[in-house]
């Protein structure tokens, strides 16, 4: 088409400037001959004058072409809008990036530019005086809404498919009636009302183009017709139909056309829209396939492979896969939440007991990371030494990670001596090497407490955000990592004194140099093992950014001690030593530990962890093994989590919120039911939250309702038909094809699990189960028996195939529900050397297998309980107490009289807020009592000091007291 | 579309409990008035509803401001509900992206029905968004997490959460 050959026309000087392509026009739309602004520029063809405009004017930008061009044109003439309007080539640099090329975008005084055409025209009329209402609104919403797309189809349908009128209107019919109806319905002249508004303006801007007049109207639309014309006819409405449609009339839209994908009514997609996931996995099953699922049902339990049992302790084996798991150390100082068990000791857990059901020869190990500041800290804290805080700390994480079934085949700890003696060595050969550097860092010294502060112990204010509590490592209020040095007005965490900065010697392991190792040995484990897309963005970005040398020794006792002269005062920094920790575990488990840690050869190595974890197993401690030279065994898959929140937050132990691993057991419902929502909800690819409602939907639908129902029916119909014996079974094609349809499921199961999708795969469990219950309820057993002899063999095959699911789902589920599934092994009395893993599903119960006692598997989860549940662990709540109070049978010591207390002004601001944080540090001491299981005496008259804040300050707050009762209580 | 607005007669301080109609596929919320064939559309009633609780500045005080707000509830109810697919919510993202680069408010220092309504239509949009994408569209990201927070907004919205410290620090 021929934009290139548009010329400008300068208003003031009359020269038209034929031919030259537009993209040379002087930008700022002066113009070239007298240097005046052109208020506007008609193109040639349009032979009128221009309008007479207002000085100061505004940029009006029309691409040439564009149908949209028609209503802000015809806008700015009805308002008289003082707007320069610039024509363009749609190739022009837009106004703002938000612009369309084709759409008209105007540039307003304060800078900011509009791109909608109706906001234009909206803008042009509230210019000249005429303020929005909501009939207008109602105009303008329905013409972008509903106008603009039909009309865009039927132009489209008519300029570059060719059709003609009515043809290509399409949907336009429905949408004029309506108009009509509106037109009659009100009996005003215009569409809001007996004067023109700009709701005219844009429905007559859109409508033009596909009626262009009135002729093509058909006569029952008497109103619309006469309104168009009236329109049509309207000065401004003309002027702006010559400007856009000259010279060629429509055709001047048909190279915008052409350039947009064809357009695609929302009422022509609608069908098209739905769910096309489900429909996916419900792909055609071929002959082939539905043959080989019933070969393989008929060879029966002599097709799986023997379970191996492997020796202990377990040893890499010559010739069979030999994989070692490792989940991230938990640090010994903190009770895990379920993000921290989920993130990694649960996901571990689940693999590696699927890889023993696949007979692949595992171990798993894990244990505490002990040794850091943290834990001097803490050891301060409680007035233990950090020995003793490990060995408290260790014993309840081991407890909470048995309550989960969590099937460490070791869980170790990193404070022995194992520990020191492979971190040493470790730390010889990279010394050895050339691959540690020496460098001197200003740290901060309490002169007081004779020793150089480690982060933690130093707290000040916040050069950042000017928080007063600031770590010496981080700030809590605005999260910023902070140099400790950096921070104002210092103290020692100890003895509060003021320490200073002085020089000191580190160590530092050199990673730029180590750098040239870590990449090749990065590449081959990226192409040849499974890491997720975090693991590998994550490292990738890390070493983007560039390596840096890595300080590897800090000024503390509590740690791994340095071998060498001038640092036998430090200890190594616990992320050199932590990693470390998985082979002094091993150690620990057993003294051929380097068979597994030294046998890349023969050792597949997965390494579980949340994100953060990943730069230290990707990038640091592979450096620092690669370094050492020993020819160590290096993590070939790398599974990394993201985020698990806690309902809308974060869990926050000091707040008390979420629900942590030693609580779970606490609110009745067992570890398998976690479990299984925990990885139902992995937070696999994107972050997920925890939510109590979700839980007991989760629990209630997939578990009671579809799992544990089908596997309970298909136990009880044995029972109840067949006297507790499998029936003899006689398939039917249904019945092949269903085979077939598990054992996909079955495949796909293996391809996520292989890859590590724990969450997805369970999903094909389910999936299962579903096509079991629906089985059975097609084919109906429960009438069938009553049946003839045809009906009561059919009530028997459904009844046997159903069971034998039922008995493969026991095992497809051991790695997310054990105990569950020792459930229903059993209840079925499932031979033992059926439990292993293939890519078939066979038929385990033969005919005549005798069945145990069945009974449900799952227990419904109430709202109340539920309920009860979210306010308990939403932290610092009264509802607090309720756990208290019910955990223990005796009631709560008696209440002091309150006469004790101060004289209550009820209202009164600063008592208010004096209480409320006696309550909350008491609040506290209770929880933290509890956590550290004191004697039952302590609590109860800790928990009734409590009790007695909480009712000074209701009565403070002017509140009946009475609401305090503890609903544990009330309720009996 | 029935239940934005009665959020939005919350966020207003409305207490109406209006039963909204729904008008054919897309079910456009209808609003029976007593007076004439009531209203249609969620931008028109929105806007209604924001006169009714006289809170008029929500709609822009200058004409600039105004159609600057006319102008997004108008990409709201034309390109982000008609978002049908991956490829177009990543469009959208993308140009609200760059167009909050350098403002506080859709229509710049003001807190307006623009952004109201923008916050209800992304919501479903924002809650499955990766962490990394929330990086990716760190204004966006910004704009949201403060509307959700500016007082009487979110009602029973769930609250989207995003992460203080950026983890893909080069994430460009």
């Amino acid at each position: 088409m021929s934009e290139a050959l548009r010329a400008e026309h300068c208003g003031s000087c009359s020269s038209t400037k034929p031919g030259l392509p537009v993209s040379e026009a002087p930008r700022a739309g002066h113009c070239g001959s007298c240097s005046s602004v052109p208020n506007r520029t008609p193109r040639p063809g349009s032979r009128r004058p221009p309008a007479p405009v207002a000085s100061a004017a505004m940029r009006l930008q029309v691409a040439a072409g564009g149908p949209a061009a028609l209503k802000v044109v015809a806008a700015a003439e009805f308002a008289a809008a003082p707007v320069r309007l610039c024509w363009s080539a749609p190739a022009e640099q837009p106004l703002s990036p938000l612009c369309s090329p084709w759409v008209p975008a105007l540039q307003l005084d304060s800078g900011a530019v509009l791109f909608s055409p109706n906001a234009i025209c909206q803008y042009l009329f509230l210019a000249g005086g005429q303020e929005p209402t909501d009939l207008t609104n109602q105009w303008l919403e329905w013409e972008a809404t509903e106008l603009q797309p039909v009309v865009a189809a039927a132009l489209y349908a008519q300029l570059v498919h060719g059709k003609k009128g009515l043809e290509a209107a399409g949907h336009l019919g429905k949408l004029l009636a309506y108009i009509e109806q509106s037109l009659s319905g009100r009996g005003t002249a215009y569409l809001a009302g007996d004067t023109q508004s700009v709701a005219d303006v844009v429905v007559w801007g859109a409508l033009f183009p596909v009626l262009q007049d009135e002729a093509s109207l058909s006569n029952e639309l008497q109103a619309l017709r006469t309104w168009f014309q009236t329109m049509t006819l309207s000065e401004a409405c003309r002027k702006a139909a010559n400007s856009v449609l000259m010279p060629k009339g429509l055709l001047e839209f048909k190279s915008y056309l052409q350039k947009q994908p064809p357009p695609c009514l929302a009422m022509e997609r609608a069908t098209s829209n739905e769910p096309e996931e489900e429909e996916a996995s419900e792909r055609v099953l071929t002959e082939e396939e539905i043959t080989a699922a019933a070969d393989a049902w008929a060879r029966g339990a002599a097709a799986l492979p023997k379970p191996w049992h492997p020796q202990k302790p377990v040893l890499p084996v010559e010739g069979m896969r030999n994989v070692l798991i490792t989940s991230a150390l938990p640090y010994v100082n903190n009770v895990p939440h379920l993000g921290n068990i989920i993130g990694c000791v649960l996901s571990a857990d689940t693999f590696a007991r699927y890889c023993r059901l696949r007979n692949w020869n595992t171990l798993y190990v894990c244990g505490t990371d002990e040794y850091g500041t943290a834990t001097e800290t803490k050891a301060v804290e409680e007035g233990l030494t950090p020995r003793e805080i490990c060995d408290k700390y260790n014993a309840i994480h081991a407890d909470i990670y048995r309550w989960f079934h969590i099937s460490f085949d070791y869980f170790g700890r990193t404070t022995t001596p194992h520990q020191t003696t492979i971190a040493q060595d470790i730390f010889q050969r990279l010394l050895a090497r050339g691959f540690l550097l020496q460098d001197t860092v200003e740290q901060l010294q309490c002169e007081g407490c004779q020793r150089f502060l480690a982060d933690r112990f130093v707290e000040g204010i916040c050069p950042f955000c000017g928080y007063e509590e600031a770590r010496g490592d981080q700030c809590d209020k605005c999260g910023k990592l902070i140099n400790a040095v950096e921070l104002k007005r210092p103290q020692c965490k100890l003895c509060r004194g003021i320490p200073v900065v002085k020089p000191t010697q580190h160590l530092f392991l050199d990673l730029p140099k180590l750098e040239e190792q870590l990449e090749p040995w990065l590449e081959h484990s990226w192409s040849t093992g499974d890491w997720t897309a975090n693991a590998r963005y994550i490292t990738r970005s890390w070493i983007r950014d560039g390596l840096k040398p890595r300080c590897i020794t800090r000024d503390l006792k509590w740690g791994t001690p340095v071998p060498l002269d001038g640092y036998r005062d430090k200890v190594f920094y616990v992320w050199f030593d932590a990693p470390i920790g998985y082979l002094s575990i091993t150690a620990n488990y057993t003294d051929q530990w380097e068979r597994w840690w030294k046998n890349p050869q023969q050792v597949e190595l997965y390494n579980f962890m949340a994100k953060d974890n990943v730069p230290f197993h990707s990038v640091i401690f592979p450096c620092s093994l690669l370094g050492a030279d020993d020819n160590y065994t290096l993590v070939n898959h790398l599974i990394a989590t993201e985020y698990l929140n806690y309902e809308d937050g974060k869990f926050s132990k000091s707040r008390g919120v979420g629900v942590f691993g030693d609580m779970a057991k606490d609110t009745g419902i067992p570890a398998d039911i976690w479990r299984f929502y925990l990885l139902y909800l992995r937070p696999e690819g994107q972050d997920s939250a925890f939510s109590w409602s979700d839980l007991m939907l989760k629990n209630n639908s997939e578990l009671l309702n579809n799992l544990g129902n089908f596997i309970n029916r298909a136990g009880m119909f044995v029972c109840k038909f067949f006297g507790g014996v499998v029936p003899d079974m006689v398939l039917t094609m249904d019945d092949k094809r269903l085979l077939a349809r598990v054992t996909l499921e079955l495949r796909q199961y293996h391809q996520l699990l292989e890859k590590v999708r724990i969450r997805d795969a369970l999903r094909c469990i389910l999936s299962i189960s579903r096509h079991g219950n629906q089985y059975i309820q097609v084919n109906e057993p429960w009438k069938r028996i009553k049946g003839n002899e045809e009906d009561r063999q059919r009530a028997g095959t459904v009844t046997g195939v159903a069971v034998n699911m039922a008995s493969l789902l026991a095992v497809m589920v051991q790695p997310y529900m054990p105990s569950v599934s020792q459930a229903i092994q059993g209840q079925l009395c499932i031979p033992p050397e059926c439990f292993v893993l293939s890519h078939i599903f066979t038929c385990t119960l033969p005919p005549g297998h005798r069945v145990g006692t069945v009974s449900p598997l799952f227990q419904k989860l109430e709202n109340d309980q539920i309920e009860a549940l979210r306010k308990r662990f939403g932290g610092g709540q009264p509802e607090d107490l309720t756990v208290v109070c019910q955990a223990k049978p005796t009631p709560p010591a008696p209440v002091p009289a309150p006469a004790s207390g101060p004289v209550v002004a009820p209202g009164d601001p600063q008592l208010i807020q004096e209480l409320t944080e006696q309550v909350a540090k008491q609040g506290n001491h209770v929880r933290q009592l509890k956590a550290n299981k004191a004697e039952k005496a302590e609590v109860d008259a800790e928990v009734a000091k409590l009790l007695e804040l909480k009712k000074q300050l209701a009565l403070a707050e002017g509140k009946s007291p009475e609401v305090l009762v503890p609903k544990g209580k009330r309720k009996k | 579309m029935a239940a934005e607005l009665a959020l939005l007669e919350g966020t207003l301080g409305l207490r109406n409990g209006t039963k909204y109609g729904a008008q054919g596929e897309r079910q456009i919320p209808v609003l029976q008035t007593n007076n004439g064939p009531g209203l249609t559309g969620l931008i028109t009633i929105a806007a209604h509803l924001v006169k009714q609780a006289k809170k008029e500045q929500l709609l822009g005080s200058t004409a600039e401001e105004k159609a600057v707000v006319q102008q997004w509830l108008e990409y709201r109810v034309t390109r982000v509900d008609r978002c049908s697919s991956k490829e177009d919510t990543r469009t959208i993202l993308k140009d609200l992206n760059t167009h909050l680069e350098d403002k506080v408010y859709l229509a710049g220092n003001s807190f307006t029905l623009a952004d109201i309504l923008m916050y209800y239509g992304l919501h479903h949009v924002m809650v499955d968004l990766t962490v990394q994408e929330k990086e990716k569209y760190l204004n966006v990201s910004r704009w949201f997490n403060h509307i959700q927070h500016y007082p009487g907004v979110r009602q029973q919205l769930s609250n989207v959460v995003f992460i203080k410290n950026r983890l893909y620090t080069n994430a460009h």
